[in-house]
């Protein structure tokens, strides 16, 4: 059930197109800041709500990278593995996050602390290798750095 | 040296607020066009200024505008879009410009929208540039309370709307017509055309989409005319140009220079030259999309037309370099697994071929590779080229492939004959999804 201030939330968007459909990824980044993540549940009340069906909205919803259709963490690493931070080195940071976090690319720890995925170049590449969590982001990095990093996220 | 685009920009420093801006000469050109100049007037001076597109095709973008219909018959609303989208692996201008000066995009809209009568705009920005929504957010408020944004913008007639969107992440939403159906809440296809967003774009009505460093550019040309800005270029192309570096040079950055600016200076004095141990092999001009140019190209411009003359494209003018350290086939497989991933699967060449290149790729990284392996990614490079696909994702992603077949082959085959990466085994790619 989507909540009052959801839809309240989707309601302004749907204010600014022209149909309610048109404002179908505003509203399941909506649910997700709420959640997590959306649901079948979510994904079918939002479906509902826009007047799409369920597939229709899958489909848009499975497209974008940043829709987690499965449930992550409370933090999600994105750890950027495109070009100019491969050449530098991004690897060393990926294991040695593996390491720590004892998880692989879309996999969240057992405490439901992290996830971690991989991620197409966040845009920083003169500051390489980068990675972001939640909405925090961070260059120039070298695995020493990580233990610190990682003890701010509860 | 003039550097319209970034001179209010302080690495570290807060953009400068409305007031700060306005200080600076900020909105003189939304004050001068909706005073003395009609749409056409704009539309001409831009044409005029040879102003190319900066996300990488480089179409003229007075041109652009002309095709959009105008008057009173003209479909309403008109949209312009900023494309914000930034995702071209290498690419890191934009957003120094929506970081640094955020206001300086939105007067250079208003000027846009102005030219092509549009009353609606948005910015459709990535999600990761996180910093740049929160400043874009504060200064569309700053614009609205000032009057330069909504009804009647001072009292001119002129009226527009401006909204941030952020994406959710995918490539294909920087091809414009992707951009439109991801802002119309749909997969981020790209549209067949004709017909041109300019005469049915968002939402079916004449449309605009033009990216950040482009549209920053406006607001300067308005102030100091055309032949002022084909000044600041070095060449025929006109005006400055943001370049980056990114890979083993010792200061890798983004600096506003004449446009024109020869590879070899940007290498060797902005880019501090390569890191200590490491030589120079290669490098891409304009991020992943582009072909690879080598030693022979260093003394040329970084221009539409030198870096196309010699068989690249200048792209986003950000470049990523490849050193003597760096495993070219394994370079290649990074920037080929990125584009299989990023295909829309919307047309069979591009979902099928990139995923076949990406294993081919991988398996001679690995040592697997056999002789004939070279012929498929030939045979790919044809066929994956431009005409054959439905957008130009697919064709982009063999300008690097055919490039580096090109001029790195011997890499290739010693792979191939010795059965492993000549380079160290650390650097081969594995991807781990």
């Amino acid at each position: 059930m989507l909540t009052t201030e959801e839809k309240h939330k989707i309601d302004h968007e749907i204010s600014l197109v022209p149909s309610p459909k048109n404002a179908c990824i505003e509203a399941l980044k909506i649910v997700q800041q709420s959640h997590g993540w959306v649901s079948d549940e979510s994904l079918k009340d939002v479906a509902d709500y826009v007047g799409m069906s369920p597939a229709e909205l899958d489909s848009v919803a499975t497209f974008y990278n940043l829709i987690f259709r499965r449930p992550v963490g409370r933090h999600v690493i994105l750890v950027c593995d495109s070009i100019s931070c491969w050449v530098m080195g991004y690897e060393s940071i990926r294991d040695r996050l593996y390491e720590k976090l004892n998880i692989k690319y879309g996999q969240t720890t057992e405490d439901g602390r992290f996830t971690i995925l991989p991620n197409c170049c966040l845009g920083t590449c003169d500051r390489a290798p980068a990675l972001m969590i939640d909405n925090d982001l961070y260059r120039d990095l070298t695995v020493d750095q990580l233990d610190e990093i990682l003890e701010k996220y509860t | 040296m003039e550097k319209p685009l970034t001179q209010h920009i302080v690495p570290g420093r807060a953009p400068l607020s409305l007031k700060e801006y306005e200080k600076v000469g900020g909105y003189q050109s939304v004050r001068k066009i909706l005073k003395e100049m009609a749409p056409a007037d704009v539309q001409n001076l831009v044409k005029a200024s040879d102003l190319r597109g900066r996300g990488g095709a480089g179409f003229n973008t007075g041109l652009k505008w002309s095709f959009v219909p105008m008057g009173p018959e003209a479909a309403k609303p008109k949209y312009l879009v900023a494309n914000a989208d930034e995702m071209e692996p290498g690419t890191f201008k934009d957003r120094v410009l929506l970081e640094g000066n955020p206001h300086q995009l939105i007067e250079g809209m208003i000027v846009a929208a102005y030219a092509i009568d549009a009353s609606v705009s948005y910015i459709f920005m990535r999600w990761a540039y996180k910093v740049a929504a929160r400043e874009i957010i504060k200064a569309l408020d700053e614009a609205y309370a000032a009057g330069y944004l909504g009804e009647n913008i001072l009292g001119s007639g002129f009226s527009l709307d401006m909204h941030l969107h952020t994406g959710v992440g995918r490539y294909m939403c920087g091809e414009e017509t992707a951009l439109l159906n991801a802002l119309e809440g749909k997969r981020a296809n790209p549209r067949a055309k004709p017909p041109f967003p300019q005469v049915s774009g968002l939402f079916g009505k004449p449309t605009i989409v033009n990216n950040v460093e482009t549209l920053c550019c406006l607001p300067h040309i308005i102030n100091n005319g055309a032949e002022w800005f084909k000044g600041l270029s070095k060449t025929g192309d006109a005006g400055t140009k943001l370049y980056g570096i990114s890979g083993r040079v010792k200061t890798p950055g983004c600096w506003e220079l004449p446009m024109g600016t020869t590879i070899r200076e940007l290498i060797e004095e902005h880019g501090g030259g390569m890191q200590d141990g490491y030589l120079f092999k290669g490098l891409l001009p304009g991020g992943a999309s582009t072909d690879f140019l080598v030693e022979e190209h260093l003394d040329l411009p970084m221009d539409y037309t030198a870096i196309q003359a010699a068989g690249s494209r200048m792209g986003t003018g950000t470049m990523i370099i490849l050193d003597d350290q760096t495993c070219p086939v394994g370079f290649v497989h990074n920037l080929q697994h990125f584009f299989a991933q990023e295909s829309c699967g919307f047309c069979t060449p591009c979902r099928e071929g990139l995923p076949w290149v990406e294993k081919i790729l991988l398996a001679i990284d690995k040592g697997e590779g056999k002789p004939e392996h070279l012929l498929t990614l030939d045979f790919h490079t044809k066929y994956l080229g431009p005409g054959n696909t439905f957008c130009a994702l697919a064709p982009g992603a063999m300008e690097p492939l055919q490039s580096a077949l090109k001029y790195f082959r011997e890499d290739f085959e010693r792979h191939i004959h010795e059965h492993h990466c000549p380079w160290s085994k650390a650097k081969v790619w594995q991807p781990s999804i």
